[in-house]
């Protein structure tokens, strides 16, 4: 346990990381394997007798185990879901035992590129291998194997975390008993990808990058990683929200006829960027957006996504944002249809949100407390 | 407390029979046949409130706008379909009845009757008529498609629907003496034919 929540407060309270190292390889949907590995992640909450209340969250592109709660240290440092796990939260760890977990290609304490390889003592780099969202799911399932649980209450994920929770869905049938995606696709579609290939062309052509071996260089190539995240930044906002947000406001009263930050939506865009290019790994980015790339669980089965999602026993909850349009309410529609096919317990949630992708992460009465209820049923069934 | 027409859906549907209620509202009936018939099944449903309503019942809901949430479901899929108290509503009323047989063996629908004699009484008077049934002023109704049970199955005749089962109901009882007047709710059961 590494919570102490602080009573009053809707927070977990201060948590702590943990790491666990395993031994066995991990082979990989390329062939390749990973050797050994650490994985970070925190719990939050108290893992019942029977062991069948745990949640486990599925991280995004650029998130991490650290879910919810703060770092005794660190008191601007609440958790990417901190709105959404906690005591009185929708994902409530006064019932639910949960589980945050860093995937290896990470940046944020799992193996990834900037680990040692144990093959030369020096940084993987580019020569780490490219893991997919079913990697990663099998590497999840080690960690809650070694946490001494057979069947998952639920894992949850948004985006990404979404595709994750859909995988363990497929992959582990018996393993779960909710699976709960949110502004999630079946697959990426062309222009996703697209967005991607230039995110990633961004950082390539950055000379700082050196073929991805830039940690012996002694440099970061910061600036490619921060158009990436610029790229990206627009695709999670709606474009009314950038008008309400930001409209053609400018710095100052006049035109400087320069090629600065001028605009407001230009300097919160770069300041994003810049920070995100403090933080991320670069080799981190395009790893995690190869693996979005090539999420398409029906390919294995000539496109046909009702065959693919055959395996699944799990109840689900899918969720969509009407303004997102990375991944569209119409894109997960694919998913609730082919789930239907299938005859799976499904509800789905089409949420009249302004905020866009983004809106996964953020604060809406109704789209929390939809999420709540559905954890409320969840939590009485486990008596 | 089920509501009439609500009831006597109940009461066509076989134990163990795969539900889709269009319009599902807060769930009640997809709850009601789940723990009494042990059905299971989906509703539909467009309103927030609504869909929360049905996930706090542990219904399964699919959040749409009815007209398009049909393309959900694979031809032949359920045993019944049930549009209770919405066909009234709907722009393309052919269409949906049309869709609930592709995606379901039988189909079940409920509205109001426009010839009950209360709104008669009212249209004699000379005003729209408000009724339980129908208690919307006029120009806030969302209902654009009110029909009398005859008129209802002329247009089952022509779009080749078998009418297999009608209850016209007055204070939750089916009538069968001057029941086109005295019924202020009229429920269908239809097949393909």
């Amino acid at each position: 346990m590494s919570t102490s929540a602080a009573p009053g407060t809707a927070s977990v309270g201060i948590v702590s990381p943990q790491r666990m190292h395993f031994a066995q390889p991990l082979i990989l949907a390329s062939g390749a394997a990973l050797r050994e590995y650490d994985l970070s992640y925190e719990t939050y909450g108290t893992l019942n007798a029977e062991r069948s209340n745990a949640v486990l969250i599925c991280h995004a592109l650029n998130a991490s185990h650290h879910v919810a709660g703060v770092y005794a240290d660190k008191p601007r440092s609440a958790g990417w879901w901190d709105n959404m796990v906690g005591p009185g939260k929708p994902i409530d760890t006064r019932r639910f035992f949960v589980i945050g977990v860093n995937n290896p290609g990470s940046c944020f304490g799992s193996t990834g590129p900037m680990s040692p390889d144990p093959a030369s003592g020096r940084p993987y780099g580019a020569s780490f291998p490219v893991v997919t969202v079913e990697d990663w799911v099998n590497a999840q399932a080690r960690l809650v194997d070694a946490l001494g649980i057979t069947r998952l209450a639920a894992v949850v994920g948004g985006s990404l975390g979404g595709m994750q929770a859909l995988a363990w869905a497929t992959q582990f049938p018996q393993r779960l008993r909710a699976c709960v995606a949110i502004a999630t696709t079946p697959k990426l579609s062309a222009q996703n990808i697209a967005f991607n290939d230039v995110a990633r062309t961004a950082i390539q052509s950055d000379p700082d990058f050196h073929g991805g071996d830039y940690y012996a260089h002694g440099v970061v190539p910061r600036r490619g990683l921060s158009v990436a995240r610029m790229i990206g930044h627009i695709t999670y906002l709606s474009g009314e929200d950038m008008t309400e947000r930001f409209g053609r406001s400018l710095r100052s009263e006049e035109y400087a006829f320069g090629y600065g930050a001028e605009f407001e939506v230009e300097s919160y865009l770069r300041y994003q960027g810049d920070k995100f290019a403090e933080y991320f790994d670069a080799n981190t980015y395009l790893l995690i957006t190869r693996a979005l790339d090539y999420f398409d669980p029906a390919r294995a089965h000539e496109g046909d996504l009702v065959r693919a999602l055959a395996p699944a026993q799990a109840r689900f909850l899918l969720v969509a944002f009407t303004t997102d349009w990375r991944f569209a309410p119409a894109r997960t529609r694919e998913i609730v249809s082919a789930l239907v096919a299938n005859g799976r317990d499904v509800s789905y949630a089409e949420i009249d949100a302004p905020h866009g992708h983004d809106a996964f992460l953020l604060d809406d009465a109704r789209y929390h407390q939809l999420v709540g209820a559905y954890f409320v049923r969840l939590a009485e069934e486990l008596g | 407390m089920l509501r009439q027409d609500l009831v006597q859906i109940a009461a066509w549907i076989p134990p163990n029979a795969r539900i889709l209620d269009l319009g599902c509202g807060d769930g009640t009936l997809l709850a009601h046949l789940r723990d009494t018939h042990n059905c299971s099944g989906y509703g539909v449903e467009i309103a927030d409130a609504s869909v929360l309503a049905c996930v706090r019942r542990r219904v399964s809901v699919i959040q749409a706008d009815l007209e398009a949430g049909l393309r959900f479901f694979p031809d032949d899929m359920f045993d019944t379909v049930v549009l209770s108290q919405t066909l009234q509503a709907m722009r393309n009323v052919e269409a949906v009845l049309r869709e609930m047989l592709r995606v379901g063996r039988h189909g079940i629908v409920s509205f109001p009757n426009f010839g009950y004699w209360r709104h008669a009484v009212s249209l004699l008077a000379g005003h729209m008529p408000v009724s339980p049934e129908i208690p919307y002023q006029w120009y806030d109704t969302p209902n654009i498609h009110l029909c009398t049970p005859k008129d209802f199955e002329l247009l089952a005749a022509r779009l080749g629907l078998r009418i297999t089962d009608r209850a016209l109901l007055a204070g939750g009882v089916p009538v069968h003496f001057l029941e086109h007047l005295r019924a202020s709710v009229a429920v269908y059961r239809f097949e393909r034919r």
